[in-house]
């Protein structure tokens, strides 16, 4: 057997050459997770954000109005209940719950991703409802004012405004889902968590190891919350006020040419 | 008849917001090529007048008719009778999320499912009307008060109305800039369009309009010619409201 290593950054080089591969597997596993899981999170936060903001119709059936109200009780409660409890518990009751209600054996890859989506659906379906709140009733206003209906306004007007400005909300939730996908671990996702424990078990070096797993977790981190800052710059356009060309309507000197031109 | 030119007939309207009544029974008609000022004070009910000619405000009680037919008989749906009653608002309101040439387009593609070349082309010679054209790819943030207005004209323009509301258009905009909106507006009048404003421009109102009508506590206390209206007014509240304007001359005749 080789001689082991003696010093600490010894130690950190000799495990990265033996396990960066496990570690690297699992740092993909983790984004995989927290990717998928926040994007699938965001369309089922947006679908329950619009449904939550459809407004009442005082014109529409009995029938429709009680199964409207029906569905936001449901999804409030959806909401409530995956806010307040911890993630680590929901994996335990999705993966075991699955098992033993329905006798679904899941992998727990699958279990994992469908925590972490349905988690992260109910804080942002919170987010997409202050995000479209926080639209000025003017701009529905004036989309209906020119037609449009409510499905419309929302569409063409609302939500691309709505998302924009959540868009911080979604990197956050990316970069938490980063973190927290370690507790997935209890159902024995193979994720960046569980591969450093193994890796730590052999020769008992965890601090080496996790030392490297703070690293790798604050690169993915740090390149994510980056790479998103960049996106928000990059649809904002260019902020500064450019005048396009001289606006003699604008001219407070008094010529309206606009007037003199008259056909 | 007389009757047969009337484009919207406004009919015993009431809108209560809980408990309070804001509008009493209004009842006016607008002729085709009108142009009709209300003026009145704040908290008169003005705003909530023209709101519920749009049915933004849904009316408590009271008909609107729309040439002759009640609004919801001769639209099967709203948003149809919505594209022949433009609105421009006091807040301007220009869609923050797309160009000033897709505000002007938005609504004939989605609305009145006119292809997007044609759109393009209808909205630029409304940007081109109201002096915006060469703004066509600046988003509304970069863009004066006054230039919002006039884009928010150029959209209601591109869906071919045949009455404009307009919503106190030039109270939020800075007093240099008052002036090129109601440039633009007067164009509209010369050109013979239909149109409802709500305005504190008592020089724009006496100039442009051919009916004024004065709300007061809501109900119209008295309405007329501008001439009428500016010159002879019957009322004492209409003259009390009137004297806070100085461009007018109704003094002078006092003075005599």
């Amino acid at each position: 057997m080789a001689t082991l290593p003696t010093t600490f950054f010894g130690w950190v080089h000799f495990l990265l050459l033996q396990y960066g591969e496990v570690l690297f597997k699992g740092a993909c596993v983790t984004l995989l997770l927290a990717i998928v899981g926040t994007f699938i999170g965001c369309v089922i936060g947006l679908v329950v954000g619009i449904v939550e903001t459809i407004p009442e119709d005082k014109d529409a059936s009995f029938f429709s109005r009680a199964l409207l109200k029906t569905e936001k009780r449901i999804l409030d409660a959806y909401v409530e209940i995956f806010r307040g409890t911890p993630m680590i518990v929901q994996a335990m009751v999705v993966y075991y719950g699955a098992m033993s209600l329905f006798s679904i054996d899941m992998s727990p890859m699958f279990a994992g991703f469908f925590v972490v989506s349905i988690n992260t659906g109910a804080y942002m379906a919170e987010s997409m409802r202050g995000g479209i709140d926080s639209i000025d009733q003017g701009q529905k206003e004036a989309a209906i004012a020119i037609g449009m209906d409510h499905f419309q306004a929302m569409r063409c007007v609302i939500l691309p405004q709505a998302v924009r400005n959540i868009l911080p909300q979604i990197g956050n939730n990316l970069i938490i889902n980063i973190k927290d996908t370690s507790v997935l671990n209890v159902i024995s996702v193979t994720e960046l968590y569980f591969a450093s424990k193994s890796a730590a078990g052999v020769y008992y070096k965890y601090f080496e190891i996790f030392f490297i797993t703070c690293i790798v977790y604050f690169i993915m981190t740090f390149t994510a919350s980056r790479l998103l800052r960049w996106w928000e710059k990059r649809l904002d356009g260019p902020r500064d006020y450019q005048l396009v060309e001289y606006d003699p309507l604008a001219d407070p000197c008094g010529i309206h040419p606009i007037a003199t031109k008259k056909q | 008849m007389i009757e047969a030119n009337n484009i919207l007939c406004v009919k015993g309207l009431k809108k209560s917001f809980g408990e309070r009544e804001i509008l009493k029974g209004i009842d006016f008609e607008v002729k085709k090529s009108d142009v009709v000022c209300i003026i009145g004070p704040s908290g008169s009910g003005k705003s909530t007048l023209i709101r519920c000619v749009n049915f933004l405000e849904e009316p408590t009680e009271g008909t609107i008719e729309y040439e002759g037919q009640e609004v919801h008989q001769a639209f099967k749906k709203l948003p149809l009778y919505r594209t022949k009653v433009g609105m421009v608002f006091q807040q301007f309101n220009l869609f923050n999320n797309m160009s000033v040439v897709e505000n002007c387009m938005v609504g004939q593609v989605k609305v009145l499912h006119i292809d997007k070349e044609e759109a393009r082309k209808t909205a630029l010679q409304n940007l081109e009307y109201v002096g915006m054209a060469g703004y066509m790819n600046a988003k509304p943030s970069q863009l004066s008060g006054g230039q919002k207005q006039r884009v928010a004209i150029a959209r209601a323009l591109a869906l071919k109305p045949e009455v404009l509301l307009m919503d106190e258009p030039t109270s939020a905009l800075d007093p240099e800039m008052v002036g090129e909106v109601l440039t633009v507006m007067k164009k509209l009048a010369d050109q013979g369009l239909t149109m409802v404003v709500v305005t504190h421009e008592m020089a724009f109102a006496k100039e442009v309009a051919t009916k004024v009508i004065f709300i007061d506590q809501g109900v119209i206390a008295e309405q007329g010619t501008a001439d009428d209206l500016f010159l002879h007014p019957q009322k004492q509240r209409t003259r009390d409201f009137l004297s806070r304007f100085n461009v007018l001359s109704h003094q002078n005749e006092e003075d005599k």
